[in-house]
């Protein structure tokens, strides 16, 4: 494996700058797919039958919560990788650590929102415009949930190996995966709740 | 529990479905442990990384597939061939053509088009595998045990029946309530995640894996059609895995998108398939137009006409792919406003694809042009194809589609498309690079029989639909009265369909035959090739090339033959491998289980395959094999080998 | 090496053709929306057909001209790029070709999408044309009645058929007389079509909706306006009233022949509300969430037929009630309701 000392730790090996690439065009795949639940949810938007509308469910505290989580996570996953640029392990550890605490947290609080749905009456099976709105935030969700475990097997493999090509590489890609859930929950913050409280 | 809903009642003809499955499956499982190949099965098989390996695999799934729908095309041609006949009835007619519909598309066409660019577009760029060999290797198995979990509802549970569209309300629960659907949004979920892994791995394989000197303008026509398809799956792909998340909350969690209460949206679901559908039909259209390209300019010994017109009117088609779903259902009600915006786009790819259709004649043109059984079928593409594409401009008139939507003229259409474009593509791919995988060539004279069996017999079966079409037979009808007077010209049908089957048994005998018979091809360049995959040995080692090539011109090898110049200038040196794994493999086995168990409901098992999905990720996250590099000595010796014809 | 497959297969086909050549029943119109249609698919036929002859005459030039033959054996073609000046022309004749054909569909949709020409200025005789597994039910709200799997209609008369489905997508199609038009849970939808010819027309479903779908046929028998009214007024003093009850009952019973009564089912069980961003013409932007209340006030000015619609027609016209599908293949299946 040839390894070019020129670029970053990440991007050293062809197999690495194939990886980031390869990265990039499956979120350009998960694209389309956000934007079809989106499309979904907006037809869906006024056709609450009989059960409740985005404007009596919503609340605002937990979302702006769920966003500051989630928006300064986004910000402790970049200190991160800047961290591993310079080599330092265990600062590079411990912002991955916050970063994935921030995560479970966001996810708690997703959960005890849908649990108080729920209570409400507001089901999966309510009408089609709670359908949309699980099916889109819970896809997030399960995004949020899958980059927590993912998160977790690279600083086990961090913490094993130390900061190599390999896991840099890693890491690298596990940070582009947790902006792009950034971006997605912005849009989900805009024109889910925002506009739903509107 | 309840065995019920398991079991299929039905017919002899389902018990000796049964029957046959069991039969083959006991064969199999002897066969393997008398000749003892268990152990060569799962070391050069089920592991294997290697591109050629899993393109052949991919093409051995598409040929059984080809003859579970052909046999299923064959039944609905019998059950139609006169009118009140008796041999199916309406449930199965309906799980049969539905299953056809699947198959032909998604587990035949698909996979056999995927099967073929896994063993060609490594060569042809040069490269010694794609980008992400073990990925490779997770997108087929999750395509075969996807295409196997909708395979073996047609014995436990019972078939989806709500056509290959399964358009919601028919496919919901209430309409549908055998676990038919829920098989189709599992299998077609699990394979299509499949795919659209392909999908990034050929991107990432040809934008970044390419020869050095290999320009975007200069790579091969196959390949241009490869990358093309591959940035539709990705950005198609998506809109399905939506679209059958959502039909499973439906039919499994009581979710209301496609219902007719609680603000469900029936037409919602149509235009999520169609969205994914069309683009689909692309997928499998365009690399046949590269697999054209590259047997006309052979064949014609000629360079590809308009070379640059080529790769824009694919860009082009890609784009407007996009743009036209609505066309396949002018007849919602959508009004003459947003028909007429999709009419146009839709004839407008018609100016694209005649460039191409142009661009292939005045190949021709000047050429030395032989009739090898691979040109034979692009030769005959080119005039079916043209009926397809013209009778495709008339249903894309909405005003003329209110008579046409839904009739068996429809059916004639598309057919007129797809098999030229798409079956007859992959058949002449087979025929044109069989020698490359294999080192020996097929019959050509067996080729030339089954290609005119299949040639005639194909106009024989799908001509008549057009008429049959106009005459306001609809598509989908299990029976039709005598008064109808769709008699003869669905026996017609049903005689050309006979003829049909006996083209492709021939097809099969031929590999049998030359299997057995062919002698091997020393040159490793039967066909005098333009292309990089000539200028390796036929079969190629597991590294392709010993050297990489370096490329100045465009058809590289033809240039090197002709003007005497070397392609393999470096040294020898070591070659990085990567090593092989099973993991794909029993992540695969772990799909078809966790399909499985959803389709049937059963919450537990279904959890627990789902952890194990999660964990087989983990174990290959911390998978730290990173490949094997074989050393100059042995590639020397591999080469000299090779050189003397031997096989390695 | 011609390609003799596809001339085989059509000169079959046209032999087998030859004695029914009116059997292509959408080239064979009794109405100016049918008609439109035909004329517009015989139009784009002769074009196709300019676009197939070009096609293949260049076809059998090259491969006559071009093949391998031992007289020009070692003959290696030259390299040859694309021809700017050749590539245009095939770029600019299938835009215009396109360009034609747009302007033709957008005018014959937007045609066939209202009422024809000849009857724009009648109100149209609304049909609620409703499908549920595996029948049609009509009800003309104007008069007041409702059949089952058959459909009577005055010639020379705008009618416009409303529609939507208690169950799966169905596609209400009488070839002869207009094209098709889904049938939806969710949203009413709009076809307009006229008859010029007294006769008895195949209609049927044309959309997959299931196991009874091949049986989902009916006839539209379209009579002269005085057989219409006297029909109408034979079912109003015979037919039974349609109950709520008796409605269940039909919507759960899998197959069923004819059926006829003297009162619709829209009272009790309103058609799903019009989407009008939806629709396109008609510009009939009523709520039709009461849409039988707007029948009602329709009725006072309903106009009388046409005069010329007055033909000597003697054919009995179809007052049979409840006669059953003539050689139904549905006998084997149970009549009961099973779902």
């Amino acid at each position: 494996m040839k390894i070019d000392a020129s670029k970053p730790l990440e991007y050293s090996t062809e197999e690495n700058s194939n990886k980031i690439f390869g990265f990039w065009v499956f979120l350009g795949a998960e694209i389309p797919l956000f934007a079809t639940l989106f499309t979904v949810y907006f037809v869906m938007v006024d056709r609450f039958a009989s059960g409740p509308s985005g404007s009596e469910l919503f609340e605002i505290g937990p979302v702006l919560i769920e966003t500051f989580l989630l928006l300064t996570s986004s910000f402790t996953i970049g200190l991160a990788v800047h961290a591993m640029r310079l080599g330092y392990k265990k600062a590079m550890m411990v912002f991955m650590a916050l970063t994935l605490l921030m995560g479970l947290g966001f996810i708690g609080i997703e959960i005890t929102e849908f649990v108080t749905y729920v209570h409400e009456g507001a089901t999966l099976q309510t009408s089609g415009f709670l359908s949309s709105l699980f099916v889109l935030l819970g896809t997030h969700g399960a995004h949020v949930s899958f980059g927590f475990l993912w998160g977790t097997a690279i600083m086990i493999q961090l913490w094993r190996q130390g900061i190599n090509p390999a896991t840099a590489n890693k890491a690298f890609i596990f940070s582009l995966f947790w902006h792009f859930l950034d971006v997605v929950w912005i849009f989900i913050f805009s024109f889910v709740y925002l506009k739903g409280l509107m | 529990m309840d065995l019920e809903k398991f079991k299929v009642h039905g017919e002899p003809l389902i018990y000796g479905a049964m029957i046959s499955i069991a039969l083959a499956t006991i064969g199999i499982l002897v066969g393997l442990t008398y000749f003892k190949k268990w152990g060569y099965l799962w070391r050069e098989w089920l592991t294997t990384v290697d591109h050629k390996k899993i393109g052949v695999m991919y093409i051995l799934a598409a040929l059984l597939m080809l003859f579970r729908g052909g046999v299923d095309a064959m039944m609905m041609r019998l059950q139609t061939a006169a009118p009140e006949m008796k041999f199916l009835d309406a449930q199965h007619y309906n799980e049969v053509f539905t299953t056809h519909g699947l198959i032909m598309i998604l587990f035949m066409a698909m996979p056999f088009i995927i099967g073929l660019m896994n063993v060609i577009v490594p060569l042809q760029i040069g490269a010694r595998d794609v980008a992400f060999p073990r990925l490779n290797a997770v997108s087929f198995w999750l395509f075969f045990f996807g295409a196997m979990l909708l395979n073996i509802s047609f014995v436990i549970g019972g078939s989806p029946d709500a056509g290959w569209s399964a358009y919601f309300p028919l496919a919901s629960l209430e309409f549908s309530p055998t676990v038919g659907n829920n098989y189709y949004s599992l299998a077609l979920q699990i394979s299509g995640i499949g795919t659209l892994i392909t999908g990034v791995n050929f991107i990432v394989t040809i934008l970044k894996m390419r020869a050095p000197g290999m320009k975007l303008m200069k790579m091969p026509m196959f390949t241009w059609s490869v990358l093309i398809t591959n940035v539709i799956i990705v950005f198609a792909f998506p809109v399905l895995t939506v679209a059958l998340a959502l039909m499973m909350f439906d039919r499994l969690f009581g979710s209301q998108f496609f219902t007719m209460a609680n603000g469900g949206m029936d037409m919602l679901w149509a235009n999520l398939f169609w969205v994914w559908g069309h683009p689909e039909v692309y997928i499998v259209i365009l690399p046949a137009f590269g697999i054209y390209s590259e047997i006309i300019a052979t064949f014609s010994k000629k360079n590809l006409y308009g070379y640059t017109s080529m790769v824009f009117s694919m860009l082009i088609i890609s784009l407007l792919s996009f743009l036209v779903w609505a066309h396949h259902f002018y007849t919602m009600g959508q009004g003459a406003m947003v028909n007429s915006f999709f009419s146009i786009t839709t004839m407008a790819i018609a100016v694209p694809t005649g460039v191409k259709i142009f661009n292939w004649l005045f190949t021709l043109r000047k050429g030395r042009i032989t009739f090898t059984t691979p040109m034979l079928y692009t030769l005959a593409f080119i005039p079916i194809f043209t009926i397809g594409g013209v009778t495709g401009v008339m249903l894309a008139m909405a005003s003329a589609d209110y008579q046409y939507h839904n009739t068996m003229f429809l059916v004639a259409h598309f057919h007129y498309v797809l098999i030229p474009g798409a079956v007859f593509a992959v058949i002449a791919g087979f025929h044109y690079w069989f020698p490359k995988v294999f080192g020996f060539r097929l019959n050509e004279r067996l080729g030339k029989h089954s290609f005119w069996w299949i040639v005639i017999s194909f106009n024989v079966t799908f001509f008549p639909l057009f008429f049959l079409g106009l005459m306001g037979m609809t598509r989908r009808m299990y029976t039709y009265s005598e008064e109808s007077g769709f008699g003869p010209l669905n026996m017609l049908s049903f005689a050309g369909a006979v003829g049909l089957a006996i083209g492709f048994v021939l097809l099969v005998y031929n590999i049998y035959w030359s299997t057995r018979y062919m002698p091997r091809d020393t040159t490793s360049d039967p066909w005098d090739g333009r292309t990089l995959e000539w200028a390796t040995h036929s079969p190629m080692p597991v590294y392709n090339f010993a050297v990489v090539p370096k490329v100045t011109t465009m058809d590289a090898f033809w240039n090197a033959k002709q003007n005497k110049t070397p392609l393999f200038e470096d040294k020898i040196t070591k070659i990085h491998m990567p090593s092989n794994t099973g993991k794909p493999f029993i992540l695969g086995v772990i799909f078809f289980f966790l399909g499985f168990f959803l389709v049937f409901s059963m919450w537990i098992p279904a959890i627990v395959a789902g952890v194990g999905v999660l964990i087989m990720l983990a174990a290959m996250s911390f998978d730290r094999d990173h490949g094997y590099y074989i050393s100059v000595d042995e590639v020397m010796a591999t080469e000299k080998k090779l050189m003397r014809g031997e096989t390695v | 090496m011609k390609k003799k497959g596809p001339l085989y297969a059509l000169f079959l086909s046209l032999i087998l053709l030859l004695p029914g050549c009116s059997s292509l029943t959408v080239l064979n119109p009794k109405g100016p929306s049918a008609r439109t249609l035909s004329d517009t698919i015989i139009l784009s036929i002769l074009v196709m057909l300019g676009v197939l002859a070009v096609v293949y005459i260049l076809y059998i030039f090259v491969l006559v001209k071009y093949r391998a033959k031992k007289s020009n054996e070692g003959y290696i073609p030259e390299h040859e790029e694309g021809n700017k000046v050749l590539e245009t022309i095939w770029i600019v004749i299938p835009i215009i070709i396109v360009a034609f054909l747009s302007v033709v569909t957008v005018k014959t949709t937007n045609a066939v999408e209202n009422q024809a020409k000849e009857y724009k200025d009648q109100t149209p005789l609304v049909i609620y044309a409703s499908s549920s597994n595996w029948k049609w039910h009509f009800s003309y709200p104007e008069e007041g009645i409702e059949t089952v799997n058959y459909v009577n209609m005055p010639v020379h008369r705008a009618v416009e058929f409303r529609m939507y489905s208690f169950g799966s997508i169905t596609s209400l199609w009488i070839p002869q007389l207009a094209g098709q038009k889904y049938a939806m849970s969710d949203m009413l939808t709009t076809l307009h079509l006229s008859a010029d010819t007294e006769g008895s027309y195949m209609g049927r479903n044309a959309n997959f909706s299931g196991k009874g779908f091949a049986h989902m046929e009916f006839e539209a028998l379209v009579m002269s306006s005085k057989d219409y009214e006297d029909w109408v007024k034979e079912v109003k003093e015979t037919a039974p009233k349609l109950t709520e009850k008796e409605f269940k009952g039909l919507l759960a019973t899998d197959y069923l022949g004819r059926k006829t009564y003297s009162s619709t089912h829209l009272e009790f069980s309103p058609p799903p509300g019009e989407h009008s961003e939806h629709m396109s013409g008609g510009g009939k932007e009523m709520d039709m969430d009461n849409g039988n209340m707007d029948h009602q006030d329709n009725k006072e000015i309903h106009p009388s037929p046409e005069p010329s619609s007055e033909t000597e027609f003697d054919s009995q016209p179809n007052p049979e009630v409840e006669q059953p599908l003539p050689s139904s293949p549905v006998d084997e299946h149970t009549h009961d309701s099973n779902s």
